[in-house]
């Protein structure tokens, strides 16, 4: 009964169902986003007056995006005329990997400096990581009112500074203002990643080097910086995914129109789908499915983001279980990680 | 001052930065919520013109706002995505964590791929299927589309808390004669359940906190407490409602700042043990 056949056959109906809600709920809208995509539009038939399906489009949509390809209804190809959703595409693009870089970079560096201060031992632990917590469980939809009300015309920004920079209207200011707001909500959470593999670093590998007579800075790009790297790695992953689909700051502390200067590749998207342009905006969508899964590619295959979560795993605690475990993770500690 | 002196005095510098910085724009909200609207711009750091009339005018109805039916379908929506989320998810990260069978590296990978998943890709296909049913403004059309999300991350952090439990006591269980059913009920089940809890609280802040989905997907009816709280009108038509909506804001994040509070521990450790998205 324990056979492997058997196992096969239990692991089956337990992951079945899962298996099933997934394919429904990402699966079948998916492919119905790729099949859309494909989908020419509907038209007005001139010599029968009735609407008729589109058909085939082939890459159409895509080259609408990609290369601002518009067709006029007598089927004439020419670059879109300024309005058109199809213009904001590229620079939504940009701003959108700019957020990205700037927002990541920050985080990881700010989450670095946060893990290493609550690494130590000193009073209040438990009282800092939930101040630490409190950015992350408030909704971002929040964050961006109370955000927006900070740097208002008359807020406590322009007040405390003595300035009055429109936050909210000037290109630039808009974008600092997301940048920042981004930053102050996630840069805690990436700490507490980085906080968890800081944990696992063994504390006789920094006393030997102590004894070696390396200092303090070299400790940390000896040591620190190599061991924490995998649990690094998976934070800058999984924060690089989510700041590619960027939506509620800009769209609720700024506008919500694709041409606002803090406009991302997924307020286009809406913004088009609004518009009711199904085909287009499938088109889009899946330009970003594609563009996202790119990335992640690149980061776990070339940069070594390991998210399968086998390494380091036998450190970790569970919850309401330490003290058991203890004792088995004080002999796993002899142990060289990998 | 002796070199140990100087760095703990740097050390808890520190700690009272992180501090300020979770807890300052947080305090501020209270602050603003708290004082009369006339006064919201007054940069005085602590409660001056304390009043209560901002959460009056939040929880009003009067201005098209109905918050307390956006806290209630909120609930209705988190709970049941919650709910199907564990349910379903248990199974397989059982699985998962405790089996061997062919095929399990592509699973994993499905259920990886999906938690990497852009929610945007879904919401093109959806609006325009759930329009032909008609579901634009019903529970399902929100429930079904923040599953998306909720199930993989279920599987995903119930994987890493389940390769941690002591399996030793299921063979035990199942030497002395109980089926894998009953060892997985009787034995696993209760010391794994603050794992299970961990995930569910996991599962139930992200929903709580979906904007982007619910805006497109909910009428006002249907609304939960992230939309109601992006479009807020305010007791007075020329002047945006900051008070208002501070309050408003203050009241939606209390709960949820009373269970970080609590689960503080078992949070951290889900976070990091999944090393699970924002």
């Amino acid at each position: 009964m324990n056979t492997r056949a058997g196992q096969a056959r239990s692991a089956a109906w337990l992951i079945a169902p899962a298996l099933i809600v997934l394919a429904i709920v990402i699966g079948y809208p998916i492919l119905r986003a790729i099949f859309l995509s494909f989908q020419a539009d509907r038209s007005l038939d001139p010599t029968t007056g009735l609407f008729v399906e589109g058909g085939f489009a082939g890459f159409d949509h895509y080259l609408y995006w990609l290369s601002n390809r518009c067709m006029s209804p007598s089927g004439n190809v020419s670059t879109c005329p300024p309005g058109v959703l199809a213009t904001d595409f590229w620079p939504a693009v940009r701003i959108t990997l700019f957020f990205t870089v700037v927002t990541v970079l920050l985080e990881t560096i700010l989450g670095m400096i946060m893990a290493l201060i609550m690494n130590g031992e000193y009073k209040g632990r438990g009282l800092v990581r939930a101040a630490v917590l409190i950015p992350w469980a408030i909704p971002t939809a929040v964050t961006a009112k109370l955000w927006q009300f900070i740097f208002a015309d008359r807020g406590i920004v322009n007040s405390l500074f003595d300035t009055s920079i429109s936050w909210t209207t000037d290109p630039w200011a808009a974008r600092s203002a997301v940048i920042i707001a981004d930053v102050w909500k996630t840069a805690p959470f990436m700490a507490l990643l980085i906080l968890a593999g800081l944990q696992m670093i063994p504390k006789d590998v920094y006393e030997a080097a102590r004894v070696d007579g390396a200092n303090r800075w070299q400790q940390f790009i000896q040591i620190t910086m190599p061991l924490v790297k995998p649990a690094l790695m998976v934070a800058v992953l999984f924060r690089t995914l989510d700041a590619l689909r960027m939506y509620d700051l800009p769209v609720i502390m700024i506008s919500s129109s694709s041409n606002s200067p803090t406009a991302t590749i997924s307020q286009l998207v809406v913004e088009d789908m609004r518009q009711n342009n199904f085909n287009s905006a499938s088109a889009l969508s899946t330009l970003i499915f594609l563009l996202i899964f790119a990335v992640a590619f690149i980061m776990i295959r070339f940069l070594g983001a390991d998210i399968s979560g086998q390494r380091g795993l036998k450190k970790r605690k569970v919850p309401g279980m330490g003290r058991r475990r203890k004792a088995a993770a004080e002999e796993e500690k002899q142990e060289v990680p990998a | 001052m002796s070199k140990a002196t100087r760095s703990m005095i740097g050390h808890y510098l520190g700690v009272i930065f992180i501090m300020f910085w979770g807890l300052a724009p947080f305090y501020w909200m209270v602050v603003v919520a708290l004082r009369d609207q006339r006064y919201t711009f007054d940069t005085t750091p602590w409660p001056t013109h304390i009043t209560l009339q901002n959460f009056r005018d939040a929880l009003a109805t009067d201005k098209g706002n109905d918050f307390l039916g956006a806290i209630g379908n909120s609930l209705i929506i988190s709970v049941t995505t919650t709910a199907l989320a564990v349910a379903v998810g248990v199974f397989t990260a059982y699985a998962l964590a405790r089996l061997e069978f062919p095929g399990k590296g592509i699973v994993t990978g499905i259920i990886l791929a999906a938690s990497m998943f852009p929610g945007i890709a879904l919401v093109t296909p959806l609006f325009q299927l759930f329009g032909d049913l008609n579901w634009i403004g019903t529970y399902q059309a929100m429930i079904i589309p923040n599953i998306s999300f909720a199930l993989p991350l279920t599987i995903y952090t119930l994987v890493s808390f389940f390769r941690q439990l002591p399996w030793e006591l299921e063979e035990a269980a199942r030497v002395d004669g109980a089926s894998r059913g009953q060892a997985f009920r009787l034995v696993l089940l209760p010391l794994a359940a603050p794992a299970l809890f961990t995930t569910a609280i996991l599962a139930f802040i992200a929903t709580w906190n979906e904007f982007m989905l619910a805006r497109q997907l909910s009428t006002t009816a249907t609304e939960p407490v992230t939309v109601a709280i992006a479009r807020f009108s305010g007791p007075s038509a020329f002047e945006y409602p900051y008070a208002s909506i501070m309050a408003a804001g203050a009241l939606v994040t209390i709960p949820l700042i009373i269970m970080v509070l609590i689960f503080q521990r078992r949070i951290v450790s889900g976070l990091t043990a999944g090393g699970v998205k924002a």
